[in-house]
């Protein structure tokens, strides 16, 4: 039970019983449908942009707790960021849960993320914490391609 | 006498450890697990004759082509089809299924014609049947799925007229574990002068099937849910039909005579096997075939409704934590146990029990629009049983399961 615990940390069961941001937004400026056609999870992104930085970000959606938890985190952290430090922040994240252990600034930079650590030691659920980011990275780029 | 602890002794899988315990291997529904025997047939063709079939002269290919001929005949002798003529390989249901909408349907049906199939499908008979509609403008109707998980069949008048063409439905459904009217069904779809398709992958494994006693006119099954390997399947056609049918692949195997120009069909059911068939899987699937036959289908039927209704008992003393799925009639139950735990995702739940060993499925099935529109969720999780099952394999999914409930409430609350 020891890698469970890792995986369903305190502060993951948190952020998925009592999900941050968790409110449709109106009239945003990127919003973007993730889903995972295998399991059925889902989680449309939306965020409200000013001075070329996220005003407000939402989620709404179903699914397991790792893919609402990792949601409700990041919309968290992205409130602030400029679009390029959305993406660096999506890296580090994806980086995280390819088994690298993250550096010390890296660390700062993703705050109760690091919960999600313990995700990569269970393959399969690797791309529910990653569905968020990628409704993120794609309702960026489409966002740009409007642009 | 029905031995459940023999027949484990057939299944080598079976007495592996996961994460150090034993293997609860309850994803049937998904895939079934292998005997021996299947294991064993595999290795005396590519060891003892492998070789092409068909046309070959040498003692290898003959050897081949009888086994190969010979599985058929098990086959159709398993579902009663009359004629190994009735009997055509194709990799798994889905395949049998484009199958008939590529050929058959593609050349019978007009514009405004209609198809009548259910709520309760799986994606591989809903889907050949949506680009069917979207290319030739053919009208889907569907029957409802009751709130016990039956179909709702008070309205079938309403449903079909002189414009359906087929009534295509699952035999057992494989969420909900319904067993399906096909006697009700038919005889309304017979009255119209529509076609019957049945999805037998669900039954086919699990009860006795004859497909001249329930008189459809197609059926379509997969050989790995029923003890035999991945990538063969099974689609049987009514002769009278098969013989109207238009080929659906097209190069070797299927040709009787061919110039630069033009060609004609081998006989049947060649005619619908191009290229050089699945053989090894092929005859694997005869000794699936063997097995189940000397376990006789109608005790294969009777332990798993046991062990269903075990399961159902024992869900009981948890309904506050589950929502429950499928009828609780077990005349028209099969060993498909579906159920949501409202404090734990099916995926964390699949995940919780995994780690105990146990084997069950999380999601939409390939179902999505009975899951999602019709259950109301994106995913629920899914026990399947067969013939090794034990009850206390279900002890030990309960306990797991209220293990995971603890775990979830208790810290997450």
């Amino acid at each position: 039970m020891e890698e469970l615990d890792e995986l369903y940390q305190e502060v993951i069961l948190d952020h998925y019983r009592n999900s941050r941001n968790n409110t449709p937004l109106p009239s945003p400026d990127i919003e973007y449908d993730g889903f995972n056609p295998f399991c059925g999870d889902e989680v449309v992104l939306q965020l409200k942009l000013a001075d070329g930085a996220v005003k407000q970000a939402g989620f709404h959606g179903q699914g397991c707790s790792i893919s609402q938890a990792s949601a409700s985190m990041m919309t968290d952290l992205l409130k602030g960021k400029t679009l390029e430090e959305a993406i660096a922040l999506s890296e580090v994240f994806r980086r995280m849960m390819s088994g690298q252990e993250p550096s010390e600034e890296e660390l700062e930079m993703i705050g109760d993320l690091e919960a999600l650590k313990g995700v990569c030691k269970f393959p399969v659920r690797i791309k529910c914490a990653l569905l968020p980011w990628a409704a993120l990275e794609d309702g960026i780029t489409e966002y740009r391609s409007q642009a | 006498m029905f031995d459940v602890a023999k027949i484990r002794q057939d299944f080598p899988i079976l007495s592996k450890t996961v994460y150090g315990k034993p293997l609860v291997y309850l994803d049937n529904a998904a895939t079934s697990q292998k005997p021996r025997q299947v294991i064993q047939a595999l290795v005396d063709y590519y060891e003892g004759y492998n070789s092409n079939v068909h046309r070959g002269v040498h003692a290898l290919s003959m050897e081949a082509t009888q086994r190969y001929e010979e599985a058929r005949q098990k086959i159709a002798d398993f579902i009663g089809a009359g004629s190994s003529e009735a009997v055509i390989f194709v990799r798994n249901t889905t395949e049998a299924i484009n199958l008939v909408a590529g050929t058959w349907a593609v050349a019978n049906l007009k514009t405004g014609d209609e198809i009548l199939t259910t709520e309760m499908e799986h994606h591989s008979n809903l889907v050949p049947w949506q680009k069917l509609a979207k290319e030739k403008g053919i009208v889907l109707r569907f029957v409802p799925v009751t709130d016990q998980g039956t179909l709702d069949i008070s309205n079938l008048d309403s449903l079909l007229n002189e414009r359906t063409r087929l009534v295509a439905f699952n035999h057992m459904s494989n969420v909900l574990g319904t067993i399906n009217p096909v006697d009700e069904l038919t005889r309304a779809a017979r009255a119209k002068g529509a076609l019957v398709l049945l999805d037998g992958a669900q039954s086919v494994p699990h009860m006795p099937v004859n497909v001249q006693e329930l008189d459809c006119d197609f059926m379509a099954f997969s050989g790995h849910k029923m003890m035999g390997p991945t990538g063969i399947g099974v689609l049987y056609v009514k002769p009278s039909i098969m013989d109207q049918m238009e080929p659906f692949l097209r190069g070797g195997e299927m040709v009787k005579q061919v110039w630069l120009e033009d060609a004609t069909w081998n006989d049947l059911p060649m005619k619908f096997e191009a290229g050089t068939p699945n053989i090894a899987d092929t005859i694997a699937l005869g000794a699936a075939v063997d097995y189940l036959q000397a376990l006789d289908m109608s005790q294969v039927r009777q332990h798993e409704t046991q062990i269903t209704a075990y399961a159902l008992e024992s869900f009981r003393e948890l309904k506050e934590d589950l929502e429950m799925y499928g009828p609780e009639d077990l005349n028209i139950r099969g060993g498909i146990v579906s159920f949501y735990a409202h404090d734990v995702h099916p995926h964390d739940l699949g995940t919780m029990l995994d780690r105990e060993g146990i084997a069950i499925r999380a999601g939409h099935h390939c179902a999505m629009p009975l899951v999602r529109d019709r259950l109301g969720k994106a995913a629920t999780a899914r026990a399947s049983f067969y013939v090794y099952n034990t009850e206390e394999e279900v002890d030990q999914l309960v306990e797991a399961l209220k293990q995971a409930l603890r775990f979830f409430k208790g810290r997450a609350t």
